[in-house]
């Protein structure tokens, strides 16, 4: 190098991790890389590929509902497709969303390291989330057919029926494997990999919330996966554990499927309440109003979570003793998430609000989740849940906050992270209107729902009585304007990929060390390990006197 | 708060010089796991009626705390690494009880 | 945390995986979280069948040789030992003894497999297995018992088989000199794993074996 050309030197250290020089080529440098940043693009590519299968399957599902009786499809493919959509959306998509996209490329940025604990065992988790939904596909096309009994696998149904089930059940098993080491890795990273000066109590919420979720993952998911490997056992030798014919006790196989699937519920929606504290803050240009009760009532939430999984079998036949205690636990579960809520709308208060299309998709969280976690209170409680139970009430409420919570948020969180994780902007104003037609088309989907459940329509019924379609016919609208506001959406963001402005460092003006480094982020996500002396969401400070890497 | 995994984050993540290693106390601790194998066996032939199965539950208890403490070195590690354990366990014994609400009463 | 001096920054920056025996360890005592749940969520449906059926549970027990699960108990228990010794004999840089210790625990692991294979071998033969004619005429609460003791010992037995392959790669690594007496984190990781297994088995026994 000539003497002459300084400028040329800094231009080198800037590249960023897609243009970075690896040491494999083309596609190999994506399919084995330990870099944590592009598992969480792969993460995201497969994410999203399987929300748009089972968003299509929901589709069809709302067509056939659309008139009483057979509109176009046969009762066993009915029950084959609402299988699928549960089990794609919750195995697939719900679960691993939030913590293995968005944790996997932030994390370890937020907390200043180079990468998660441990990277090979990061990448293998990718691979056996891929080989879950690669098992989970050919069991489709294989053996007896596509599995019919909701996601589930209640026993004895699914030790009798002919449908594949081994297969799938294998799948969530795999499945639930890559999630147990997710989980392992991020506790590990925040544990150890924490820069100078990030204390426990400076670290952002979004760290927090999955810190709380991989412990979770951890103590929940060995439980299911040893539960589906006994349903395995039993369709293939008989060995009587949960075969009432034998003695085996099917509530005790609801037991063990629940103890997993209720805490599941928190792997959910933690995540989604951690993005909303990291946007919050950013979008009102003050710090967080209660840093330490939403930190702390995320490992509460998890501590909770724990305590109330019988309340999805009030109606199985259980003791009355327990449905009392399960009852009563289940409203305790309403008061760290009441506290987050309360938190949040107080950090807005007199903030000065940007309302931008992530912003938008968090007020719209803020007013469904409510509607969601209000309604849950009605299913916890012991007399109102024998009403409603098996209707479609439980459908709406549980879409009301699984969709209306994490699935929103999944939205809010790319299109915060959009412009860090790809170095684009997109077009705002699309955005918005996107953000627009979803509320709508959420809302009328879904609200139709309550009022049907409350008036009996039951759920996973392939038919109904006439008096229930003017409901079918408004929800099965509603979800076109749905899919369609998602549709642009993602169009939007296509777009944006492919000729969106280039995006500076920190568009937001966010405060937490993802806003420091380039984007999209150099290799080693930081020139210089950073040091922070302040809690992460101080607005006070100006730029330049906190560290600009 | 902040002082409380000082301990953990002082380490600098070589461990090799953690303890003393020594072969007697681990022979030691072997014997005694021998000598409680022999014992809830014998107390096996008694007929103790709805208790056996409390102490030979407590037996096993002692026995996995003399290799979690001792073969584990959890007695020497760190206490993040008891507070994990910790949480672990109160997981199993919690849920087990609450699966316990519903079995103790329905049959 | 390793960030504290300049030099082990730049140490990072090179070798972007650093090493950090702390925290290859609380990964490892987390997967034992995992394992330890995955069995636990089968003692408490052993639990639940024992509460329900008891009088099942005691008569399908007595099935068992109390002499043989004495005898696998010993052994486990040995393996256990020897694995810790062949921590502290490489600390004290005796590499040679190391791997005597760690060979006495593979073949502790393979004797208790043999014994295994006897034993379900014999319950196989008088017709004792899912399904099989001697459950035919059982009660409910004996073929529960004997659906447990197949899923139990038999994931139990698949952990061992695990364990000898970790203890095997283990082994050759020290061989090559990879793991030394001042690296020995996956040495002390792969006897973590096989005293978890060996806990087990402690509750194992008494809750199958030593039911009167």
């Amino acid at each position: 190098m000539a003497n002459g050309t300084i400028a040329a030197v800094p231009q080198t250290a800037e590249v960023n991790f897609y243009n970075v020089r690896t040491k494999h080529k083309g596609i190999l440098s994506w399919l084995l890389t330990i870099d944590h940043k592009r598992i969480g693009i792969m993460y995201l590519f497969a994410v999203v590929f399987f929300f748009l299968v089972a968003m299509t399957i929901g589709v069809f599902m709302r067509l056939e509902m659309l008139t009483p009786g057979e509109t176009f499809m046969k009762p066993q493919t009915y029950n084959s497709l609402f299988t699928l959509h549960g089990v794609i959306m919750i195995f697939l998509f719900i679960i691993p969303a939030v913590p293995a996209v968005f944790g996997n490329f932030f994390l370890p940025i937020q907390l200043g390291a180079q990468d998660v604990q441990f990277p090979k065992l990061n990448l293998l988790s990718w691979y056996l989330y891929v080989i879950g939904a690669v098992l989970a596909l050919t069991s489709l096309f294989s053996g007896g057919g596509i599995m019919d009994t909701g996601w589930t696998f209640y026993v004895p149904y699914s030790i009798r029926t002919t449908t594949n089930v081994s297969l799938s059940v294998f799948a969530a098993f795999v499945l639930g494997f890559a999630t147990i080491l997710t989980g392992l890795n991020f506790i590990t990273t925040i544990h150890r990999l924490r820069c100078p000066g990030m204390t426990w109590f400076r670290m952002p919420l979004f760290a927090w919330a999955l810190y709380a979720t991989s412990w979770i993952q951890v103590l929940a998911t060995p439980v299911i996966g040893i539960t589906l490997i006994l349903i395995i056992l039993e369709r293939a030798f008989g060995i009587g554990i949960f075969d009432p014919a034998l003695g085996g006790d099917p509530l005790l196989y609801q037991h063990m499927f629940w103890i997993y699937s209720h805490p599941a519920v928190y792997i959910m929606i933690l995540p989604a309440m951690g993005v909303v504290s990291e946007i919050i803050p950013t979008f009102s240009k003050k710090t967080i109003f209660g840093y330490v009760p939403i930190a702390i009532s995320s490992l509460a939430i998890a501590l909770v979570g724990y305590l109330v999984w019988g309340h999805h079998m009030f109606s199985s036949g259980i003791s009355d003793t327990s449905r009392v205690i399960f009852s009563l636990l289940t409203f305790f579960v309403a008061l760290p998430s009441g506290i987050k809520i309360f938190n949040w709308v107080a950090t807005l208060y007199k903030g000065s609000i940007e309302v931008t299309a992530p912003m938008l998709y968090v007020l719209l969280f803020i007013f469904i989740f409510s509607i969601g976690g209000l309604t849950g209170l009605v299913l916890g409680a012991l007399n109102t849940d024998l009403h409603l139970t098996d209707t479609y009430f439980v459908v709406a409420h549980f879409h009301y906050v699984m969709f209306g919570g994490m699935g929103i948020i999944f939205f809010a969180a790319l299109h915060y992270w959009f412009p860090k994780m790809f170095g684009k902007m997109y077009n705002e104003k699309v955005a918005k209107t996107a953000a627009v037609w979803i509320g709508i088309g959420f809302n009328m989907l879904y609200f139709p729902m309550f009022i049907m459940g409350y008036l009996g329509m039951p759920r996973r019924y392939y038919d109904y009585l006439p008096e229930f379609q003017k409901y079918h016919v408004f929800a099965t609208v509603g979800s076109w304007v749905l899919v369609s506001g998602i549709i642009i959406m993602y169009i939007n963001l296509a777009i944006a990929l492919k000729r969106g402005k280039k995006a500076p460092d920190n568009p937001w003006g966010g405060t937490t060390l993802e806003w420091k480094t380039s984007s999209p982020p150099i290799m080693e996500n930081f020139k210089e390990i950073p040091t922070v002396t302040t809690g992460p969401y101080d607005h006070s400070i100006t730029e330049s006197q906190e560290v600009k890497k | 708060m902040e002082n409380n995994h000082h301990t953990e984050e002082q380490n600098d993540g070589h461990i090799a010089e953690a303890h003393h290693p020594s072969y007697g106390i681990n022979i030691l601790v072997w014997i005694g796991l021998l000598s409680l194998t022999a014992i809830t066996v014998a107390v096996a032939g008694i007929n103790l009626g709805s208790l056996a199965l409390t102490v030979a539950l407590v037996i096993a208890l002692v026995k996995s705390m003399f290799v979690i403490n001792f073969f584990m070195h959890l007695k020497f590690d760190n206490k993040v690494f008891k507070i994990f354990l910790g949480i672990c366990m109160i997981t199993f014994i919690v849920v087990m009880i609450l699966t316990f609400f519903d079995l103790t009463f329905r049959i | 945390m390793s960030y504290n001096s300049d030099s082990s920054v730049q140490e990072i920056q090179e070798v972007h995986i650093h090493r950090d025996d702390f925290g290859s360890k609380m990964g490892m005592w987390l997967f034992l979280f995992t394992e330890i749940l995955l069995f636990g969520g089968l003692f408490i449906l052993y639990a639940g069948y024992r509460f329900i059926y008891s009088e099942g549970f005691a008569a399908a027990a007595t099935e068992l040789d109390v002499l043989l699960g004495t005898i696998n108990t010993v052994i486990l228990l040995t393996s256990s030992l020897t694995v810790v010794l062949a921590i502290v004999a490489l600390q004290k840089e005796n590499k040679k003894l190391s791997l005597f210790f760690l060979w006495v625990t593979v073949i502790c692991g393979l004797i208790f497999l043999v014994n295994k294979y006897f034993e379900w071998g014999a319950k196989f033969h008088h017709g004792v297995y899912p399904k099989g004619p001697a459950l035919q005429n059982m009660s409910e609460g004996e073929v529960m018992y004997f659906g447990l003791y197949f899923v139990m010992t038999g994931l139990h037995g698949l952990h061992i088989v695990v364990g000898l392959i970790f203890i095997g790669y283990v082994m050759r690594q020290i061989q090559k000199d990879v793991i030394t007496s001042s690296n020995f984190q996956k040495l002390e990781n792969s006897g973590l794993y096989w005293h978890l297994v060996d806990i087990i088995w402690i509750f194992l026994f008494p809750l199958f074996y030593l039911i009167h």
